[in-house]
């Protein structure tokens, strides 16, 4: 289990307390914001953010609108979008807009750290890749 | 649908009682019109051919009657010419003339007479003895003697028998003598009797006195104002003849044609009943009552039988309708549930997402030391799991509301019908391992492959085969499931031999949240997706149901 820095994003103020509360006694790193655009201005702000755990159906900028500029602002941010729709058809919608996978609400807690963890270690891994590649580049410059 | 049945219904038995009077005005009227415009056209050119018949009938007796007087006329002429008073006078030397006259000729002359200007018989050849009669006082006498030829009316002068004469005036030393001859009555007569047509026609002839000159067929009289008519030249045709019907009371009409004879003086009349006359007009017009009257009971008949039937497809044509109305409310009623229940579900979803959380979080804490040696613990644990358990549950009824509301088309791909029975009675036998049923299959060989969504059909077929073990778990049973293609339907049937479901369940049993099964077992949804598939399909799906003997499902799918 890693201590993965995570955006929790959902209008419903009390589920948010409870999983902000849940998530942190897991030892993640937790924020959390109410609305689309509130979550993109925590982002503008916080470049330490991993994970991003978004509801679909909200007030204001939807999910899948966030979603959008989240992967234009942040490409290297994973997104899990967490739906109450349950259909399949909205979790592909999210994931052809990039999103790293949807689960539907309720879900276990387990399952959701389980994608966090996957989602976090994916996005380590492309840092340390892109890292990797700018040492090639500045050390092939050197040669 | 019985006709009977419908023929009870007022509304259809009004519209029977509207038709029927309408095909048949419909179907007279031309009929009707065809028969009378023929009928007239027949009776105008009939009637014209009788007359003109009858005209030319006439016209040739007044011919021959004139030729006939004529002939005898000159006859009497060449004689009084040719031989002089001295052997006129001799009784035998008429004898022989009148012999000659008799046979050499049409041999009407019954006698033949010389008298002088005092009115004296002077010879007299024939079959009466009339001596040296004296006619200075007869009528005939009186006119003949001024005359070169008289024709004398009928009298019955002093042989007190009917005749007419022929006189001849001859001039001798300045004295006037007349050769007279006396033509036979029967013989006139029958010229003019044998003018006979049908059963009523005859012919008389009258003198300008209104006085008969022959002997009528029947008792017959002319009255003045009849006379006059005949007398009325504004009306006669080239030839003289004169043709008019007349009524003299109700029932008894008669056409007259009449022709002047003898210069004027005589008139050929011939009658006849004008139903007689146009007898073959009144056979035509019994036949044509006769086949109308045919042909109206063959329209009645057509006009009932037809209308009956018109009632009857439009019966069942509203009966479709009213079907079709059922059907299109039973979709809008579940389309519209369907939107309610795809909301629900959503909003249901956040609040039990919130219970789980609260739910896990009290456990979280839970885990903490101080709670770990609570003697409670096992049974908040227990608590917590089942309001785990009991969110899950909310979350699957939510997902099959939405499921049965969802809109978007599952992918249609080839499916080989009878493989995927297979699978899924293969899958069903997995739950019935353990209980007394058992699944029976009976599909046929020669099923054509559909386009369908394998899903979904795997989803009815799933439905009806779980309700058919549900029903029978307590008691055992068998389920069949068959399939067959008839026409371009495939027809698949789920039946069981359970308990059945009352009839008062049936009309409710594909309404969404209806179910029977005890609360937690089932969410009533399950028969409302089948129903909602299968329309989308294009097929349809039905329900027969008898208690305590069993229930079958049949699902038809269009090829």
């Amino acid at each position: 289990m890693i201590d993965a820095n995570v955006l929790l994003v959902d209008d419903e103020q009390d589920f948010v307390q409870t999983m902000v509360k849940r998530l942190k006694k897991r030892n993640l790193t937790i924020n959390y914001a109410h609305s689309g655009q509130e979550a993109l201005d925590h982002l503008a702000d916080n470049k330490g953010v991993e994970v991003v755990i978004l509801d679909i159906k909200m007030p204001g900028m939807g999910g899948e609108e966030a979603l959008q500029h989240i992967k234009q602002k942040h490409p290297l941010v994973e997104v899990i979008m967490l739906t109450g729709h349950a259909t399949v058809a909205s979790g592909i919608e999210g994931m052809k807009l990039g999103a790293f996978d949807y689960l539907t609400k309720p879900c276990e807690l387990d399952v959701l750290l389980a994608k966090v963890d996957e989602a976090a270690t994916k996005k380590r891994r492309h840092e340390e890749k892109i890292v990797e590649a700018r040492i090639r580049e500045i050390t092939s410059r050197r040669v | 649908m019985k006709q009977t049945g419908v023929f009870d219904n007022p509304y259809y038995k009004s519209l029977t009682r509207n038709l029927i009077p309408t095909v048949i005005v419909v179907s007279f009227s031309p009929m009707i019109l065809v028969c009378l415009v023929i009928l007239y056209h027949f009776q105008a050119s009939y009637s014209e051919k009788v007359n003109a018949h009858l005209k030319e009938l006439v016209l040739k007796h007044k011919q021959d009657i004139d030729t006939f007087l004529a002939e005898e006329t000159s006859d009497l002429e060449m004689l009084a010419k040719t031989f002089g008073i001295s052997r006129l006078s001799d009784a035998g030397f008429l004898e022989k003339e009148l012999f000659v006259l008799q046979n050499g000729y049409r041999g009407a002359f019954v006698d033949l007479g010389l008298i002088n200007a005092d009115g004296q018989l002077i010879s007299y050849a024939g079959p009466f003895k009339l001596g040296r009669a004296d006619y200075s006082d007869s009528d005939w006498f009186q006119q003949a003697i001024h005359k070169d030829i008289f024709i004398s009316d009928v009298f019955l002068g002093l042989r007190g028998l009917p005749h007419f004469i022929i006189s001849v005036k001859k001039e001798f030393k300045g004295r006037p003598w007349l050769l007279r001859a006396t033509i036979d009555f029967v013989s006139f007569n029958n010229l003019v009797e044998n003018i006979r047509i049908g059963e009523t026609g005859f012919a008389l002839i009258i003198n300008r006195k209104n006085e008969f000159q022959t002997n009528p067929r029947v008792n017959f009289s002319l009255g003045r104002a009849m006379y006059d008519r005949f007398l009325d030249d504004t009306n006669r045709d080239n030839d003289g003849v004169q043709i008019f019907t007349h009524k003299h009371r109700p029932g008894k009409e008669f056409i007259y044609v009449s022709a002047f004879l003898k210069n004027g003086e005589w008139l050929l009349v011939y009658r006849q009943n004008t139903s007689d006359a146009f007898s073959i007009i009144r056979r035509v017009q019994n036949l044509a009552v006769l086949i109308l009257v045919i042909g109206s009971i063959g329209i009645v008949t057509m006009a009932v039988l037809f209308s009956r039937r018109i009632v009857g497809f439009v019966a069942r044509a509203d009966k479709e309708k009213e079907m079709m109305n059922q059907q299109m409310i039973e979709t809008g009623k579940l389309a519209s549930i369907g939107e309610l229940a795809s909301g629900v579900a959503h909003e249901i979803n956040n609040p039990v997402a919130i219970m789980v959380e609260e739910a896990g979080w009290i456990q979280d804490l839970l885990e903490d030391e101080s709670f770990a040696r609570s003697e409670n613990l096992d049974e908040f644990d227990r608590a917590l799991n089942q309001i785990r358990t009991q969110g899950k549950r909310c979350k699957e009824i939510t997902h099959k509301l939405l499921s049965f509301a969802r809109k978007t088309e599952a992918a249609n791909q080839k499916i080989d019908i009878g493989e995927l029975i297979r699978e899924i009675v293969d899958l069903a036998h997995q739950r019935t391992k353990y209980s007394k049923v058992s699944i029976e299959t009976a599909i046929s060989n020669a099923l054509p492959c559909i386009a369908a969504s394998r899903t979904e059909l795997q989803q009815i077929l799933l439905n009806l085969i779980n309700n058919a073990i549900d029903a029978m778990e307590a008691a055992g049973g068998t389920v069949k499931v068959s399939c067959r293609f008839v026409l371009d339907h495939i027809h698949i049937q789920v039946s069981d031999n359970g308990p059945g479901i009352p009839e008062s369940n049936l009309s409710r049993i594909f309404d969404p949240f209806f179910t029977t099964k005890p609360v937690g077992k089932g969410t009533g949804l399950g028969l409302s997706i089948c129903y909602g598939i299968a329309r989308k399909m294009g097929g349809t799906i039905e329900v027969s149901s008898d208690l305590n003997q069993g229930t079958t499902f049949e699902v038809r799918i269009p090829v």
